[in-house]
């Protein structure tokens, strides 16, 4: 009986799933037919990139990576100059700054250059106070268009983030004109730019990184579009992740560690599971 | 236990007398996971993943209370205490995410445990019990896998929470209210993220106390091994301690260091990268995925496309629910006397090359978009995974010729000579 | 171990000789020597991450902005989410804490041991009586300063004088001088 019922259901689901593949698998086969692939070609598809890193990678990338503090320094100095007009670091505490080798003076005088609103509840009031290291860096206003999203885990909220902001930032042009030709309706809306390595290629951003020397890196370094791109795509990764480099640095002892255990823990096995053996020649 | 040879606990000193004659509690160790428990010679690696599954049902109670010391369940902090968790709590980094990792190595050994039982048979007679127990405990930690997911209050948190509520939704007449009930308001918001924080506190002590269920049941009959032949003599077993100890010590090094690899140079690998966004009810993500240990079922609910007789959306809900619940009956569907996949070839060839690829193919598009092939490809193998359950299974049980079992288990050790002489 | 090993089977015995048992020894301790000691390192993290978070170690120094106490007056501030009282002495308050016999106090201590050189009419303590850890009075414009022109516990009548010190009700001890130093002379920066 349980066997019959059991029977019955399944062959209820059975026809049910194929019951709906029945009627997939025409619309499907017929865009196959057309295009050669199963899903419809659109020119943000064929347009999109992948992102990739900067020539060299990044200096915190593999199993070993380290932080390079003078390029988060240059990397915090573009963001601050260029970013901060319109994206947030909101995760941020100005007291963090020290971890790049700043000063306790430095990260002072760099927080203070910051208002920070504060909830008076004496007055009900929302006040701004010059920044203290202790507070985090505050809301950026924005009024045009598009949602320009906090910076702070940038990196780790995208696939292959820290690329993928390198890529973003020096990714900026024209569409690929073979793709355009095969789709002569693709244009980029108004007031926004074409970027390949943006989820469907239209970005409300404008190209924020255009001229070499945009900014003047305090440390001489030539501020090439690349080496801004870099360099702030290395400072977001640490904003994203502060301990990236202290994880990987506590893994490798718990890696020894463990292998070291686990062979003595194997020999030990072998060793009681040995006074089994004889008894295979009996 | 259960065998006549088990060796007896015998107290080592006058403390331990005393202690025995009052809470026989070193007694009842020894007698679960110590000497006085006999154990089939012959179990394989396979046979490890029950302790590592119990190892990190641990890992995950000493992690997540920790957690719990940092986090604050409220929508509009949640987020927020994650990141100071990740940012200012010492090693905070390090237990959210021996958390969010553990809670994936969980499935995994979890995962190949129940296979293990697939292969082996493990779920009949006379372990039904064992059996069904262990589905109770693997519904009970998708139940809180699904409330940890929310509680970092990421996009995917939300969007999770609402497709996953959405699912009782499908129910006819009581649905909608039901999902409304579940959520406390008409979205997720502040009252569905307090409830799932409590639950997913409360739900891992159920599972450990259904755990101990699992264990007690396990040691009325005792392990079944690789040959699926009962134990019938002393020569048979070895005591767990310290065989099987020595062993599980060994394979939870070679585990563990795989977890740090994970933990420590690819922590955010299993995750989803729209979870370090902040939750907004009014911005969808691209792609709505589950956590990678849900995507079998997610892969069955999303095949059902179109409607017949009933709403596919229902049919998809159904068909998920009954994709789990039919391991419930797996001791009364596979009538075959043989336990051992080893000696069974019909069903050895429908395990091999049916059930793991099918499974195989769930799990890699239940994380592919909802687009051709791709739901072709997942409604062929929801297809075959339920005639395999509850159409081949049955059938083949009852038809196929097992080849001949050794006599024993010591038989089955020694090698071919004593089998063909027994 | 090794002696449970030694005697599941009776051939397990015989094959072990002396050496063999010691090998087998060594490996067993070593392997389950490694295992605790991985156990106990584990533990650390799980301990220290009860300790001060790093956002509350940074907010465990403040910096005070005293210039604009005029003399006979005292602010409240905060420091390390406890009430700081920063008090300018008038020469009358300073003369009557002087004037006092040490030796004849309950916990003895002088004005200038209490304040730092040069800022003398500068008295820095907590907020905090020393008994059962009530805010005393005295601060604020208008509050009861005790007996003695300080500061007066409302919990239990502990009255403090104008240096601070306990000179009468239940609290054992004078309000606690925490670290600070002036980094100017308008600024003192405590902790």
């Amino acid at each position: 009986m349980t066997r019959i019922i059991s029977i019955v259901v399944g062959i209820g689901f059975t026809v049910a799933v194929l019951w709906a593949f029945a009627f997939g698998v025409g619309p499907a086969f017929s865009t196959f037919a057309k295009h050669g692939q199963f899903v419809e070609p659109t020119a943000e598809l064929e347009l999109h990139k992948v992102a990739h890193g900067p020539e060299g990678g990044f200096s915190f990338d593999g199993p070993f990576g380290k932080w390079d503090y003078a390029q988060l320094q240059r990397g915090y100095q573009v963001y601050k100059e260029v970013c901060a007009a319109c994206h947030s670091l909101q995760y941020v505490a100005f007291r963090n700054l020290e971890e790049l080798t700043y000063s306790e003076a430095e990260v002072k005088a760099e927080a203070a250059q910051y208002q920070i609103p504060k909830y008076d509840p004496a007055t009900s009031e929302v006040v701004t106070q010059p920044g203290l290291p202790t507070d985090q860096f505050p809301p950026v206003p924005y009024f045009g268009t598009g949602h320009p999203p906090d910076l702070s885990l940038i990196t780790k909220a995208r696939h292959d983030g820290s690329n993928y902001v390198y890529s973003l930032l020096t990714g900026y042009g024209e569409p690929d004109p073979e793709v355009l030709a095969k789709f002569p309706d693709f244009e980029v809306p108004a007031g926004m730019s074409f970027n390949p390595y943006f989820a469907n290629v239209n970005i409300a951003m404008a190209p924020p990184l255009t001229t070499d020397g945009q900014v003047t890196y305090a440390d001489g370094t030539e501020a090439t579009v690349s080496q801004m791109a870099k360099d702030v795509s290395a400072f977001l990764t640490w904003t994203a992740e502060p301990t990236l480099v202290k994880r990987k640095q506590t893994g490798w002892p718990v890696l020894g560690f463990l292998l070291f255990a686990t062979i003595l823990a194997y020999l030990s096995k072998k060793q009681i599971w040995a006074s089994l053996k004889p008894r295979k020649k009996d | 236990m259960s065998f006549a040879w088990a060796r007896q606990y015998e107290p080592q000193n006058a403390f331990m007398k005393w202690m025995d004659e009052r809470l026989p509690l070193p007694r009842l160790v020894y007698n679960a996971v110590g000497a006085g428990y006999p154990v089939p010679r012959n179990l394989n690696y396979m046979w490890n993943f029950g302790v590592l599954a119990g190892f990190f049902l641990v890992v995950q109670i000493i992690t997540g209370v920790i957690l719990a010391m940092h986090y604050a369940a409220n929508q509009t902090v949640a987020f927020a205490t994650v990141e100071h968790i990740m940012r200012n709590v010492n090693w905070g980094w390090l237990m959210r995410y021996a958390h969010a990792n553990g809670a994936s190595f969980f499935f995994i050994v979890v995962y190949l445990h129940i296979f293990r039982g697939f292969f082996y048979s493990s779920y009949k007679a006379p372990r039904e019990m064992i059996w069904l127990l262990g589905v109770v405990i693997f519904l009970l930690m998708m139940a809180t896998a699904f409330m940890g997911y929310v509680l970092p209050w990421g996009q995917m948190s939300f969007w999770g929470a609402q497709v996953i509520t959405g699912l009782f939704g499908a129910i006819p007449l009581v649905g909608e209210n039901l999902q409304i009930w579940i959520l406390g308001g008409y979205a997720p918001d502040n009252a569905a993220l307090n409830r799932f924080f409590s639950l997913h506190f409360l739900l891992p002590f159920v599972i450990a106390a259904v755990v101990i269920l699992h264990v007690w049941a396990l040691h009325i009959p005792g392990s079944s091994n690789p040959t699926g032949v009962e134990v019938k003599s002393e020569s048979d077993t070895v005591p767990f301690h310290p065989y099987y100890t020595a062993k599980d010590g060994f394979g939870l090094g070679v585990v563990l260091i795989f977890f740090a690899i994970m933990v420590f140079f690819a922590p955010n690998a299993l995750g989803h990268p729209d979870n370090y966004i902040e939750a907004n009810p009014l911005s969808t993500p691209a792609l709505i995925v589950p956590e990678w240990y849900f995507y079998p079922f997610y892969a069955i609910l999303r095949a059902f496309t179109f409607d017949f007789i009933l709403p596919a959306k229902l049919w998809g809900v159904l068909a998920m629910f009954a994709s789990i619940l039919v391991w419930f009956f797996l001791p009364w569907l596979d009538k075959g006397a043989v336990r051992s996949g080893h000696y069974r070839p019909l069903f050895r060839k429908f395990f091999w090359f049916g059930l793991i690829p099918c499974m195989a193919a769930l799990f890699y598009l239940g994380g592919a978009h909802a687009e051709e092939p791709y739901i072709m490809l997942s409604q062929f193998a929801t297809a075959y995974y339920f005639l395999h359950f509850l159409v081949i299974l049955p059938i083949i049980s009852s038809i196929e010729k097992p080849e001949p079992l050794p006599y024993s288990i010591t038989d089955a050790v020694l090698g071919g000579k004593a089998a063909t002489e027994a | 171990m090794a002696e449970t090993t030694g005697t599941v089977t009776p051939d397990a015995a015989s094959m072990a000789g002396e050496d063999g048992f010691r090998r087998r020894d060594f490996i067993h301790i070593a392997a389950v020597s490694a295992a605790g000691v991985g156990g106990v390192v584990t533990l650390l993290p799980l301990v220290s991450q009860m300790s001060p978070s790093r956002d509350v170690l940074a907010a465990s120094t403040t910096e005070v902005d005293v210039s604009a106490i005029e003399p006979g007056q005292a602010i409240k501030a905060e420091f390390r989410k406890q009430p700081l009282f920063v008090r300018r002495l008038t020469p009358t308050e300073i003369d009557e804490a002087n004037a006092v016999d040490v030796a004849s106090l309950r916990d003895p201590a002088s004005l200038i041991e209490r304040t730092k050189d040069g800022h003398h009419d500068m008295l820095v303590t907590m907020g905090i009586c020393t008994h059962l850890g009530c805010v005393p009075l005295g601060a604020a414009e208008g509050e009861n300063k005790g007996d003695y022109g300080g500061y007066f516990c409302p919990c239990h009548g502990s009255h403090y004088d104008t240096a601070g010190r306990i000179r009468k009700g239940p609290a054992p001890a004078n309000l606690v001088v925490p670290d600070y130093e002036f980094t100017s002379d308008s600024v003192i920066r405590v902790g």
